[in-house]
This record gives C-alpha cells, sequence and structure tokens, in this order.
C-alpha cells in the first residue's frame, strides 16, 4: 500500500509557498492532494486558477461528491468545508472551526478517517493554529506527517504550533517538502519504511 | 503493555456510528441511513462534547429511551446555516436569466427544498415582488426540521445579521433600499408581512416523502451535500419527476449534477450558477 492522499493545510503566506510547492510535482505525480487555504468567503475562483499557472497538475476547486483522483490538486472552495470520504469528497457548511471555513482541521480529521496510514498531512506557513489538532488524529491515525520549517516560513505560527503539540515525522524547509512526497509517494514500500525524527 | 491501536478504534467507532443511526430510524423513523459519513461523523462527535458524553454507545442508549433527547440529537445532526442573498451572483442570474422566462408563465409554482430557517425563500419574494412578478407566484418552502420552520414562519432575525444582508442584497441586483423590507424592534428585525403572503411553510422529508404538486422552479441549495451519492439521485428522481417541463432546477454553488444519473436530462441554463433547465 502506497501513499494516495496527501491534505495540505496553509493560511497567512499559503499562496507563495503553494506555488513553489505544486510547481515542483511532476505530471505524473501518482497521489492526489487536498488543499485548505485560509481565504476570505467571497473569494472566487482565482485562486485554484492562479496557481494552475505554476503547476502541470490540473487544479480543481472541488464540487460536492467530486472523486479524488491521483495527480490532481483540489482546492476547498470558499466558504465551504471540505471533507474526505473513502474515494471522494463532500462539502459542508457547518459552522466555522477556530473561525475559519473552509477549517484545515476538517479536511484533516476527515482524512485521517477516511485515508488513515495512505495518507499525509502536510501543514505549511500560517498565521493560527488551525490545523494542529487534525494533524495529531492523522498521526494517530498512522499518517505521515510534515511540517514546514519555521525558519522558511513566512508566517511561522502554524508551523512552530504543530511542532509543539504533535510528533510529526518530517520538519523541513519549503525547497524539501516536494522532493520528499514524490520520494514518499513513488518509491516502493510506501508508508512502512516512513523515515523517523528520533 | 497496554495499547489501543488507533485502526481497531477508528473500526470500533464506525460500527457506533452505523448502529446509532439504524437506531434512530428503527426507533423514530429518522433516516440519516445515506447521508454522507464525514460531517454526519464531525456533527455527532460535537454533539457526544456539547452533551459531555464519553461515547457513540452512551448516546446510542440514551437516545433509543427518550424521545425529547433524540429530538435533541436530531438538531444537533442537521446543518441550518443560511443567509439573505447568499451567494449574491446566484440571484442577479436568476432575476436576469429566469425572471425573463418566468414571466411568460400566468401562474409560477416555485419549490425550495431544504429552506432552513427562510432566509433564502423571503430572499426570493423580495427579488419577485421587485420584479413585479410575485402576485403570480406561490412559494412551497419545505424543511424536514419543524424548529427551523417556526423561525422561517415567524420571519424574524437578528438585527446585527442585517448589515451583512444588507452588502448581499445590493450585490444580488437589489432595486430598492433594504431597510424597506423589515421593522426593527429591540435586538431583532420583523420582515414585512407582505412578502410572506404568497409563501407556503410546511414539512416535507426529501429522503422519506414524495412529490406533492408540479413546479416551474425547484430551488434546493446546501441541502444535497450532507446525502450520499445514492440519496442524492433519489433526490434528483423526485425533483425531476416534480418539475414541468422546461422547469428550472437551482442548486447551491458547489454543486452539480455532473456526478448523478441526471446530468444528460437537464440542460445548463446559467452554468456558474448551477441553473439548470429540464430538457423536455
Ligand atoms: C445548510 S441548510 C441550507 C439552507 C438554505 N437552502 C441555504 O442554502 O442557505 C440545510 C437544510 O437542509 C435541511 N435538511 C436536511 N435533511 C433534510 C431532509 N432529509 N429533507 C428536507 N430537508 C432536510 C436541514 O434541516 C437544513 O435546514
Amino acid at each position: 500500500m502506497a501513499y494516495e492522499l496527501i491534505a495540505i493545510g496553509t493560511s497567512l503566506g499559503g499562496l507563495s509557498a503553494l506555488k513553489t510547492l505544486l510547481g515542483y510535482l511532476p505530471k505524473e505525480f501518482p497521489a492526489a492532494l487536498a488543499v485548505v487555504q485560509h481565504r476570505h468567503r467571497e473569494s472566487d475562483e482565482v485562486l485554484s486558477s492562479f496557481l494552475q499557472q505554476f503547476t502541470l497538475l490540473p487544479v480543481h476547486e472541488v464540487e460536492d461528491k467530486e472523486q479524488i483522483q491521483p495527480g490532481n490538486v483540489y482546492f476547498a472552495p470558499a466558504d465551504y468545508h471540505l471533507l474526505v470520504e473513502s474515494g471522494y469528497f463532500s462539502l459542508s457548511i457547518d459552522e466555522p472551526v477556530s473561525y475559519a471555513r473552509p477549517s484545515i482541521d476538517v479536511l484533516f480529521e476527515s482524512t485521517a478517517d477516511a485515508y488513515a496510514e495512505r495518507a499525509i498531512g502536510v501543514l505549511l506557513t500560517g498565521a493560527n493554529q488551525d490545523g494542529v489538532q487534525g494533524l495529531s488524529i492523522l498521526k494517530a491515525r498512522g499518517g505521515m506527517t510534515i511540517v514546514q520549517d519555521p525558519d522558511t516560513a513566512e508566517s511561522p505560527t502554524l508551523p512552530n504550533a504543530a511542532i509543539a503539540n504533535v510528533a510529526v515525522d518530517l520538519i523541513l524547509p519549503l525547497s524539501q517538502i516536494a522532493p520528499q512526497l514524490i520520494q514518499l509517494c513513488t518509491s516502493a514500500g510506501g508508508y512502512s519504511c516512513k523515515p523517523s525524527l528520533q | 503493555m497496554d495499547c489501543i491501536d488507533p485502526m481497531k478504534e477508528l473500526q470500533l467507532e464506525d460500527v457506533e456510528v452505523q448502529l446509532l443511526i439504524e437506531g434512530l430510524y428503527r426507533r423514530y423513523g429518522y433516516d440519516f441511513r445515506n447521508y454522507a459519513q464525514a460531517s454526519l461523523k464531525r456533527r455527532i462527535h460535537s454533539f457526544l462534547k456539547v452533551e459531555g458524553l464519553p461515547s457513540i454507545s452512551v448516546l446510542q442508549a440514551q437516545v433509543l429511551r427518550d424521545r425529547a433527547y433524540a429530538d435533541r440529537l436530531l438538531m444537533g445532526l442537521t446543518v441550518n446555516t443560511t443567509a439573505m442573498f447568499r451567494d449574491p451572483s446566484f440571484y442577479m442570474a436568476f432575476r436576469q436569466q429566469v425572471v425573463p422566462i418566468l414571466r411568460t408563465y400566468p401562474f409560477i409554482r416555485i419549490w425550495h427544498a431544504g429552506c432552513s430557517t427562510g432566509q433564502e425563500v423571503y430572499s426570493m419574494a423580495i427579488l419577485l415582488q421587485e420584479e413585479e412578478l410575485y402576485h403570480r407566484c406561490r412559494i412551497y418552502a419545505t424543511d424536514a426540521n419543524e424548529q427551523v420552520l417556526r423561525t422561517a414562519r415567524n420571519g424574524i432575525y437578528p438585527a446585527k445579521q442585517m448589515q451583512e444582508y444588507t452588502q448581499l442584497y445590493l450585490k444580488a441586483g437589489g432595486q430598492r433600499t433594504f431597510s424597506e423590507y423589515y421593522t426593527a424592534s429591540y435586538e431583532s428585525v420583523i420582515l414585512r408581512p407582505t412578502l410572506r403572503e404568497r409563501i407556503v411553510f410546511g414539512e416535507h422529508n426529501l429522503v422519506t416523502d414524495g412529490s406533492f404538486n408540479e413546479f416551474n422552479v425547484i430551488i434546493c441549495r446546501n441541502v444535497l451535500i450532507y446525502f450520499n451519492q445514492i440519496l442524492q439521485n433519489h433526490v434528483h428522481e423526485l425533483f425531476y419527476n416534480s418539475l414541468c417541463k422546461f422547469g428550472i432546477l437551482g442548486l447551491g454553488r458547489q454543486e452539480t449534477l455532473r456526478f448523478t444519473k441526471y446530468e444528460t436530462l437537464y440542460e445548463d441554463l446559467v452554468k456558474a450558477e448551477k441553473l439548470y433547465r429540464r430538457r423536455s
């Protein structure tokens, strides 16, 4: 079994971090990526179409019950939570979680439920703590957890909070995250030879 | 060593969720069996937290024996978030693309399915009044939850929301001053009674109840996202059979017919706003 889904969460500074990360992934990247980027609720599809310019992978603004396909990047739409089910996405307008909708925690917790050890959770630059609890649940369910090195983050609050609260598997500078994802998702054996910090 | 296997824990929880849902159905007829799992699970967990219960099994025991408690859970399981003129571009498109079609009809029947506390319905009433079509309309506004319907009938909302609603009203192409539509009283506002004149509120469950009329327009926004694909197809069958020929279906901004069996039976009227038209 290999990694099938990579859940990514970020807020302040996320746009340029995502540009770097997504821009590095090759066309035949074998896993799907689901992204929550905190944003203003009236921002429309500009986020996904903007990022599409920088990546070879097709970028989608998720529509309800859309299938999760390898090699695709899926964005949580403005003002909806993005939830992962087994093989597809659902959306919801439940109340905001830690003032956020979409919320990174909601994405990560549902990813942990549906994909567990077949998922990787990545927290990038961010100005609050949304995502920390979700990352810790994903970790407990056997998922791989990666946090951007706070020194390389435009806003280190979120990476710092994640590192303080979760025994994360890897802390990597931004430039190293995509290469690591490629290695994790393409090397045979997948999660069974997961590296450890200790 | 005492160690809980996280995978077993997860499977156990899935069993508990299924049993609770099955219990609600067998005991009370509340059918959540084909609701989308992930959000349902979140709702159950936040209910546990609020009530201070240790597990879903404990909740289940209590729910099966206590109807009042089951009703409370029911409130906790459904999401009622709504707003007036939510997604203003939808109302703008409705004004520009749907209203001209409706003008050609002598009488117009509209169904708002899953209307929650009514804001969406009153927004439509305002739009139709401004277009001078309202007197020819009858709006059926339904929801499965009688508690939200009570609020909807009253048409009384917190005054602090009016600022936001005013902004949305203007973006939606509103032609008057939004404050003409309500009377403020302390912390609340009461919507103008004439808005309610042609609305019939009623309880209707999309899972268990059938078709009750033939409509020119069906609006169902942000309700189907809580259903899985089996249930979505079931409801789309109901909608298809409840729409007249060339009738119009309006879904939520991120909802689509694309992943259902009904895609080919409709054409896009305004693609970006999820306004569809029955082909024949
Ligand atoms: C998030 S609200 C949507 C309100 C409004 N349509 C909007 O978009 O602003 C979802 C509503 O669907 C209702 N609902 C859930 N399950 C239902 C069912 N089986 N039949 C009818 N209504 C249902 C809930 O009670 C809730 O009021």
